[in-house]
């Protein structure tokens, strides 16, 4: 019996309502994640993936929307859910880290307030035993002397343990997925690996989904089992993550990847992709990534590439492989 | 005639033909601007001509009551003065106080933010310190302590007589800390970018900096905040008029006249108070409008909503 | 903590002094305080006699000492129209202007926050579209106007309510005559502190507005969200705290407005409280009561605004407030 996936997405649209008229950022995003998988989504500033993220729970920003598509979280559309069912949702069955926790976390309240009332907005147990799960969360994240931290605020800690509360305070419920977002940039490169680890470990011994959205493709690579590349709103490649990192199809992704400096022998010069990612009012006709791509063809410049199997369980959105 | 061009042609021309408010509250600004100069001119009486004023004419009713003059189409005070001359001077009288107080008033806080931010140190601490403490007692005390003072030291005829340069000092006086403190924020802002190190690297002298450089680039903010301080001015001589540290009732404003008109709103001649009064609310209003629509659009946080 | 509340102390200190200095200067430059004992017919050298006995010869600045020692034991000399000490009439009036000061801040406290709050949170909802067009209208309307209108209105055309004066009053104790314990006094209090407040109220309106508006769009009231709070938690918990703060730092420096306003609003409706009693001293160039009137007035100011700072500083710590896009 084929499992029903924890999460399907499928031709999700974003946009923002503006002055002169309706920006997509994102556009027609399809993918699906099994219970306990980690899906990294990768991509530069402004190509969508934050967006897609905080979509997931209808928390972008205004001006922005949900234009199309449906999200399916077990079994569930939520697209269609009321917002105080979302409500119940968030924070209990999909928790999300963001990126800096100096700004998410409140600075006037108590680490533990901030903890409790994230239970306590999901069940009605006590506020005795609400403590309890907060410290035990709190000791899963590794962190010495948890009965001092809750009357502690959030200006007291390092970056790397506020980043480890913001995680243990994801944990509070349970929740069957996890969205993060940019976790570990605000962070110092040593603290990185440490908080990533933790994140892995955890998801993997509470069996717990995850969406690591992200620009570094270093740390998505460590965690995640697939990689989906996102470039001016779409997704332009999804796939295992040894296979994309290593066997990449399409040519951003080659062109991102080359890019590495690891990839490039000392002394030669960096290999950079040329030009920019358009700005979002401005995607090109056809393939948004046309006017840099190096194999460009005239199909290319008329006809929006469908995300397709290409090689070994990849899906790729480019009209000119195999 | 290039300049008209760009004009014409720009965003700013563009967006404020669209916006009805802004447009409504220009129109009427300009209206009462220009009858309330043009006064001498359209006036039908003149008001400070005590030889053509009858006190047995006073407290006649507007045109469309009974008992009412044709001479006088909003009736007359209780001197016998037409509602509508001394109205439309003492409009005048309001809106010159006004943007001369602004005017000293930009002069002096755009000074002060300018040395005060580009020097910095305990001559920046002293000078925010001042403003600070001048701000916490609001500009209509610091206004009214002024003009007491100047009351107390003129001697009740000489202050009426300076009455107008006298009035502008002290508004300006009571709202340079905004000003200054505005400015001194964008120069503060201004100081950090890689223009002003540069013109410092060249060798130019720092007033040179301060003036031909960094100061243009302050003047978005001070723009923004020039519409609401005349309003601001008008309101704060209106009150020092109405109560007595303002313009004489001789040569009134429109402060004064609804202080003059107060007493006979209960023997029933509310038209020599509520017509200076209407006119005084229209006038602020119109302004008002027009600074928050200017602030709006200057406003680069606009995509919000 | 404590460095912070000696440097507010001595600034206090500071501002007092200049205050001092330009109340005495105003007494020193007008009026005579000889003439003021003695009368007119006394002779020259009498009046000279006496000038020196008084030490108005000496030096400024130990004239001005000396008006300090007095000032510091309560002593602002005399109001020569009342003919009694400047600071005991002062005193005498204080409550009337006090009662008014309370009643209008209740008012617009109680009515800017859950406006303010209400037109943060829906803002095309037709009634905060109008609450913020009235706002606009009422923040051009000055405070003595607004008071005529409303005594035209309710006073001589309805008949509603009282055009003047405190009404019936109760002794609280001696020295506070209260008008908040009758019907009639509480009649009086109306109009007065309708007035009064007619333009804190759209200012702190558009103030708490504007704030949470802010603070509704900052990462950790998004991050509160994330979380599944109930929106009422996150508004009032998460939001409000927040925006709490830079209202406080601006009401302590509204005081002085509404202080100021006192002044017109009670001559208006000739309330005997101290603002009236001002005009009529600058009326009559009753100096004692002028230069008393501006100290009295100065070291509320600085009171308040120092308590202000220290509760500020006590409530938001070192922690800056982060999280503002």
């Amino acid at each position: 019996m084929a499992r029903e996936p924890l999460l399907s997405v499928r031709d999700l649209e974003i946009k923002f309502r503006l002055r002169h008229g309706d920006l997509t950022a994102v556009n027609r995003v399809s993918f699906d994640l099994a219970r306990g998988d980690r899906l990294g989504i990768v991509g530069e500033s402004g190509a969508g993936k934050s967006v897609t993220g905080f979509g997931i729970l209808n928390l972008v920003s205004k001006p922005g929307y949900i234009a199309g598509g449906r999200l399916t979280f077990e079994g569930r559309e939520l697209t269609a859910l009321p917002e105080e069912e979302l409500r119940k949702i968030r924070g209990n069955r999909i928790s999300m880290i963001f990126q800096d926790p100096m700004m998410t976390l409140n600075p006037v309240l108590t680490i533990g307030t901030q903890m409790v009332e994230t239970i306590l907005a999901h069940r009605s147990i006590s506020r005795a035993e609400a403590t309890e799960i907060a410290l035990d969360r709190i000791r899963k994240v590794a962190i010495p002397s948890p009965e001092k931290r809750l009357q502690q605020y959030p200006h007291e800690f390092s970056g790397g343990m506020r980043q480890r509360i913001v995680i243990a305070i994801a944990l509070l419920n349970a929740p069957a997925l996890i969205i993060a977002d940019e976790p570990t940039t605000a962070l110092d490169v040593t603290i990185q690996a440490d908080i990533m680890a933790l994140l892995l470990g955890l998801c993997e011994s509470d069996k717990m989904g995850l969406i690591l959205i992200t620009h570094d493709l270093a740390v998505v690579s460590q965690v995640a089992q697939r990689i989906a590349v996102m470039y001016a709103g779409t997704i332009v490649e999804i796939g295992p993550t040894d296979q994309v990192a290593n066997n990449p199809q399409h040519p951003y992704t080659r062109g991102l990847l080359g890019a590495l400096p690891q990839r490039v022998p000392r002394g030669k010069r960096l290999n950079q992709i040329p030009g920019m990612m358009p700005n979002l009012t401005r995607v090109p006709e056809g393939c948004p990534f046309n006017n840099r791509c190096t194999l460009c063809e005239e199909i290319c410049r008329r006809r929006v590439p469908p995300l397709e199997p290409k090689a070994a369980g990849c899906l790729a959105a480019c009209h000119l492989l195999n | 005639m290039q300049r008209w061009r760009r004009f014409k042609s720009s965003y700013f021309l563009h967006s404020f033909l669209r916006d009805p408010m802004a447009m409504g509250s220009f129109i009427c600004l300009a209206a009462l601007v220009i009858i309330s100069f043009g006064a001498p001119l359209i006036a039908p009486h003149d008001p400070y001509d005590t030889s053509t004023i009858d006190i047995m004419d006073s407290e006649v009713p507007p045109a469309w009551l009974a008992q009412s003059d044709a001479r006088f189409p909003l009736g007359t005070d209780s001197q016998g003065r037409d509602m509508l001359s001394t109205m439309l001077y003492g409009m005048r009288v309001s809106i010159l106080i006004g943007l001369g107080a602004v005017a000293l008033q930009a002069l002096m806080g755009i000074c002060v933010g300018l040395v005060a931010g580009y020097r910095g140190g305990r001559f920046d601490a002293f000078l925010m310190r001042l403003a600070d403490v001048q701000l916490s007692f609001s500009t209509y005390m610091v206004a009214i302590f002024f003009g007491a003072l100047f009351q107390a030291a003129f001697g009740m005829g000489r202050y009426e007589q300076l009455a107008i340069p006298l009035l502008i000092i002290i508004i300006g006086f009571a709202e340079w800390p905004q000003y200054a403190r505005t400015v001194r924020a964008s120069v503060l802002a201004e100081k950090k970018k890689e223009y002003v190190e540069a013109a410092r690297v060249i060798g130019l002298p720092p007033r040179r900096i301060m003036w031909r450089h960094i100061l243009p680039n302050t003047l978005t903010p001070v723009l923004v905040i020039s519409t609401v301080q005349v309003a601001n001015a008008i309101m704060s001589e209106a009150a020092l008029s109405f109560i007595g540290l303002g313009m004489p009732v001789t040569r009134p404003s429109l402060g004064s006249l609804i202080k003059a008109g107060f007493d006979y709103i209960f023997s029933g001649s509310w038209w020599i108070t509520l017509f200076p009064g209407l006119a005084l609310v229209i006038l602020i209003l119109s302004i008002n409008l027009l600074g928050d629509w200017l602030r709006d659009f200057l406003n680069p946080k606009l995509y919000k909503e | 903590m404590i460095a912070f509340f000696i440097r507010r102390l001595t600034q206090a200190v500071f501002v007092m002094l200049v205050i001092s200095l330009i109340g005495f200067t105003i007494k020193q430059s007008v009026g005579d305080p000889v003439r003021e004992i003695t009368g007119i017919s006394v002779s020259a050298a009498e009046r000279d006699a006496l000038r020196e006995k008084l030490g108005l010869n000496d030096p400024f600045l130990v004239q001005w000492g000396r008006f300090l020692g007095r000032a510091l034991q309560g002593d602002l000399g005399n109001s020569f129209y009342f003919k009694r000490p400047a600071m005991q009439v002062i005193l005498s009036k204080a409550p009337a202007t006090l009662e008014l000061v309370f009643s209008t801040s209740m008012l617009v406290i109680l009515l800017s926050i859950p406006i303010g709050i209400y037109a943060a949170i829906l803002p095309r909802a037709w009634l905060s579209r109008f609450f913020m067009g009235v706002s606009i209208v009422g923040v051009s309307i000055p405070v003595f106007l607004t008071a005529i209108l409303l005594i035209y209105v309710f006073s001589v055309g309805l008949g509603w309510l009282p055009s003047f004066g405190r009404g019936e009053l109760v002794t609280l104790f001696p020295g506070w005559q209260s008008g908040y314990f009758t019907a009639d006094g509480l009649k009086h209090l109306i109009l007065p502190s309708i007035a009064l407040s007619s333009i804190m109220l759209p200012l702190f309106i558009r103030l708490i507005r504007a704030e949470m508006k802010e603070v509704l769009e900052t990462e950790y009231v998004k991050y509160a969200r994330a979380k599944g709070l109930k929106p009422r938690r996150v508004l009032l918990v998460h939001a409000f705290k927040n925006t709490l703060l830079p209202v406080i730092t601006v009401g302590g420096v509204q005081l002085g407005t509404l202080i100021a306003f006192t002044i017109l609003t009670e001559t208006v409706f000739q309330w005997q409280g101290m603002g009236a009693m001002f005009i009529e001293a600058v009326d009559r160039a009753d100096t004692s009561l002028i230069v008393a009137y501006l100290v009295f007035v100065g070291i509320l100011f600085v009171t308040v605004n120092t308590l202000v700072d220290l509760i500020y500083g006590l409530v938001n710590p070192m922690v800056r407030i982060a999280g503002r896009k």
